[in-house]
């Protein structure tokens, strides 16, 4: 092995060719759950589409229109929408509650956890505007806890796809399962890396980015795998070969995938647009800590609420670009900036 | 009126035999709510000795009409009723509260199957039955089974019943019967003095529910109202229960202090035998 040694996207995974250029296609996440939610009600006749006066802004709209007899508003009463969705679903309906992430399962919290997690309802939580990124709506509006408020409850299934065509296969998919479960989604367009023919089940990471020799495993969930993405090339041109995972269920976890990367490389980076306390990073260390313990660094907001700004200056402030994962990345090897975060 | 003088006499006992069984359980378990079980115990008769659509046998039957029980922590009376009506053996009363018993201290339908829902957090109830209610309308069943929430008072104080409250009167549901046990206290205190809920008749009424006062003891008004209430077409309906706190026990009877306290055993044992005299007192009308 070499230090030469190819580092290269994985072909299985039929990626879109153009990820890496400067006109990739962007569409929002939360687009591709309003697709996903057309899809799945067709589908299936049991899934119906619960609103909180966000029916356009959460992409309900599209739903609401082609099956308006399946589709219920209930005024900004985000607490009310979890225990009615309970409700529809112990008469058998598959609920999908729609809001922002804030509100949904930020303010309704308490009814998720009894009236449908604890009550064991499958209803599905669809949280928009998750993250920083929502932007000049400023921090009230950017939820930055909501993957350690949902994966800690039992039952709950977490997923943060990291595109829109992830999204919808996402949507489709938590039809099928039993269990309550979290879609986190976010509000503004972003690259779309994945294809049609991309492979998706939940639970099952994948590994995105491929170097032989790897020294370092970065994990990615929504989003922020692009500027993974962008890190692990910039790194490859400098020698330096890393591998990158797209861990979009973050619960259940996919255990195997994540303690072979950190056997394969001995070093994990996790990214991820949300505290680092209690998210995807704080899921991937419990894992690991347990069946292979092995040196990590957190990329996320640390400890701080957002503020107004544009997607990507708040990004690169809170620390979560492309640069911030490069020095993360060094830092964990021990070599310059390893003074750093985490 | 919708009963019989026999059959009412026949409820009345029943109703003092869930009683009875209340304070057996209670000071069973050493912890739990006495107040509210006591006061709700007529009500919960009519309903599943009367009213309800229901096979104890075949409970996940799926025409059964569904009970909601919002306010979990007055579960007592829910076990001790549906015992009576034979969903489990009276026998099982004794675990409540118990490690592994399938009365756990507030409903839990996982330990319960016969449950419809796992309860306790109050405000939450009226939420799931209107979700129930809404998901029957989109099927186009026309109220041939009903959706029944019973909930407390004080709950009223949480803001998320009167979102579901909002929405039941928006989409006119007639398949939808809440129950307000009107017993007036709360942990803290008499209801008028936490947070004053009056006029309660007015304001559920401002919402556009049909509204049915009664007193929640008298066993022909309690059938008498789940009976009008089917022939409401226009709104769901609500009936403000007028209930004593204690009902039965004449020392626990308008005492928040009994709120969330179980009877000891001296006071069990005090309760029962005025309970047992009751019950005698009923025999005898029967047989008279």
């Amino acid at each position: 092995m070499t230090a030469t040694a190819r580092s290269e996207l994985n072909g299985a995974l039929h990626l879109n060719p153009a990820l890496f250029d400067d006109d990739v296609q962007q569409l929002a996440i939360r687009k591709g759950f309003g697709h996903g939610l057309v899809l799945a009600g067709d589908a299936d006749p049991r899934v119906v589409v619960l609103s909180g006066d966000l029916t356009e802004s959460a992409q309900a709209e599209a739903f609401k229109k082609k099956f308006p007899g399946r589709f219920v508003e209930l005024g900004v009463a985000e607490q009310n929408m979890a225990s009615v969705a309970s409700g529809m679903a112990a008469m058998g309906k598959i609920p999908f509650i729609t809001s922002y992430a804030m509100f949904s399962p930020g303010r309704n919290w308490e009814q998720v956890r009894t009236t449908i997690c604890y009550n064991n309802r499958p209803v599905k939580i669809a949280g928009s505007h998750a993250g920083v990124s929502v932007g000049p709506d400023g921090g009230t509006h950017q939820a930055i806890e909501d993957i350690a408020i949902t994966r800690v409850l039992p039952r709950m299934m977490v997923i943060c796809p990291c595109d829109a065509i992830e999204a919808r296969k996402a949507t489709v998919a938590a039809v099928s399962t039993d269990t309550p479960v979290y879609l986190r989604l976010a509000r503004n367009d972003t690259p779309v890396m994945t294809t049609d023919d991309t492979p998706f089940r939940i639970g099952e990471a994948q590994i995105v980015w491929q170097a032989r020799g790897a020294k370092v495993g970065i994990i990615a969930t929504g989003a922020l795998l692009h500027k993974a993405l962008l890190a692990a090339r910039s790194l490859a041109e400098d020698g330096v070969a890393v591998e990158v995972m797209n861990l979009a269920t973050v619960k259940p976890l996919d255990d195997a995938a994540v303690v072979g990367l950190a056997q394969r490389t001995g070093r994990i980076v996790t990214v991820e647009e949300h505290q680092i306390f209690g998210g995807m990073g704080s899921a991937v260390a419990e894992c690991l800590v347990t069946h292979h313990p092995v040196p990590m660094r957190f990329v996320g907001v640390h400890d701080k609420f957002g503020q107004s700004g544009t997607p990507e200056e708040l990004i690169d402030y809170y620390g979560m670009g492309r640069d911030a994962i490069i020095a993360c990345v060094h830092a964990i090897l021990g070599g310059a900036g390893a003074a750093g975060r985490g | 009126m919708l009963l019989t003088e026999h059959q009412t006499i026949a409820l009345e006992r029943t109703a003092n035999d869930i009683r009875e069984s209340i304070i057996e359980m209670l000071v069973a378990a050493g912890s739990g709510h006495t107040a509210g079980p006591l006061g709700m115990a007529d009500i919960f008769t009519v309903l599943y000795f009367h009213t309800l659509r229901q096979d104890p046998k075949n409970p996940s039957w799926d025409g059964r009409d569904r009970l909601i029980l919002s306010n979990g922590h007055i579960c007592p009376v829910l076990y001790a009723t549906m015992a009576h009506a034979g969903y489990f053996p009276i026998d099982l009363l004794k675990t409540l509260r118990k490690f592994g018993s399938p009365l756990q201290g507030h409903p839990h339908r996982e330990f319960l199957p016969a449950l419809e829902t796992s309860s306790g957090p109050l405000g939450e109830g009226l939420s799931q039955a209107v979700g129930m209610a809404i998901a029957d309308k989109m099927d186009g069943k026309r109220g041939e089974r009903r959706i029944y929430c019973l909930m407390s008072d004080g709950e009223l104080e949480e803001g998320q019943s009167w979102e579901a409250v909002m929405l039941g009167g928006k989409n006119a549901l007639n398949n939808l019967v809440a129950v307000v046990d009107r017993n007036n206290i709360q942990i803290d205190g008499f209801t008028e003095d936490v947070m004053p809920l009056e006029p309660l008749h007015a304001k559920w009424a401002a919402f556009n529910w049909h509204v049915l006062e009664i007193d929640g003891h008298n066993l022909e008004a309690i059938a008498d109202a789940f009976h009008a209430a089917k022939s409401i077409y226009d709104k769901p309906t609500v009936i403000i229960a007028h209930t004593i706190p204690g009902k039965g026990v004449v020392e626990f009877q308008r005492d928040y202090h009994w709120h969330g306290k179980p009877p000891n055993a001296e006071q069990a044992a005090m309760a029962l035998d005025e309970l047992r005299k009751l019950g005698s007192d009923i025999d005898r009308k029967s047989a008279s």
